[in-house]
């Protein structure tokens, strides 16, 4: 586990040409661990049919509307592999 | 009128569990009997029951906000096929649930999804302009109360814990459960 709660976080802003599970509106922003999940088998390989599959921790990140789409005051949190994300 | 069979999602799935069983993958006995058994039990009502126990018992909320799966099985519903995330609707905070790439969603506890929740309209605008939505669906929250969006994207599964509605320091577990509805659980109503 390499970003525990309270860490801020960069999601990845590359373009895989394979299956992901990152989604795009949150590629490239900067956001907060809000909880540490599991680990999970990481999604790029289990569906590219890689056995085994990297077994990832998975991180709750929240993000700030106002970040993400320029207006707003929610937030929203998106649930993140470890080899999505970066330190910022 | 167009019945669902006609749907040409419908075709695709059909010639998808042909393949898969041509494949020696599956069989249509194992299909009928896992349908049969996701449909006989997944119900709001599960879902329902776990909140009027949360308003009810303080440890068990405890539990469900902090390990939904062993809340889930101290109620009877035993070996969820995913890690079900708990999020509490407060004063100030009002939580909506959406799956931004699919259509992640607890079905064992709230039932088949409903078809908006699968919408382009509903995944793409909820983490857009959540206030809108919700508007639509005739909630409309004070200024004063933060909306947090979850949008679900790896194996965890989200439900929201509705406030308990004023006025019901008498009723039991079991009134208290009647009043929960499906989109209380995924935050598109108060309760």
């Amino acid at each position: 586990m390499r970003y525990p709660v309270g860490s801020t976080v960069r999601v990845r802003a590359g373009d895989p040409d394979h299956h992901t599970r990152m989604p795009r509106y949150v590629r490239g922003h900067v956001g907060e661990v809000v909880a540490v999940l599991d680990r999970w088998p990481l999604p790029d390989d289990s569906v590219r049919g890689i056995v085994p599959p990297r077994q990832e921790t998975c991180y709750a990140v929240r993000f700030s509307a106002a970040d993400l789409w320029g207006r707003g005051e929610h937030t929203v949190t998106v649930d993140l592999w470890e080899s999505y994300l970066d330190q910022p | 009128m167009t019945s669902h069979d006609d749907l040409p999602a419908a075709a695709r799935a059909r010639r998808l569990e042909e393949r898969l069983i041509a494949a020696g993958l599956t069989s249509d006995d194992e299909i009928d009997e896992f349908l049969t058994r996701l449909y006989t039990h997944a119900s709001p009502v599960n879902g329902a029951r776990m909140a009027a126990r949360a308003w009810t018992d303080p440890a068990y909320r405890e539990l469900l906000l902090s390990d939904g799966d062993a809340a889930a099985g101290e109620v009877g519903f035993d070996g969820l096929t995913y890690a079900l995330r708990v999020v509490a609707n407060t004063e100030t905070t009002h939580n909506v649930i959406v799956c931004t790439l699919c259509s992640c969603y607890p079905v064992s506890l709230l039932g088949p999804s409903p078809g908006w929740y699968k919408s382009f309209a509903y995944r793409s605008r909820t983490v857009r302009e959540p206030r809108a939505v919700l508007a639509e669906f005739g909630v409309s929250l004070p200024d004063t109360v933060r909306v947090s969006v979850w949008d679900s994207t790896s194996e965890a599964r989200y439900m929201v814990l509705p406030m308990r509605p004023a006025g019901t320091g008498a009723l039991g577990e079991g009134e208290l459960a009647a009043l929960v509805t499906r989109n209380g659980l995924i935050g598109t109503a108060l309760v």
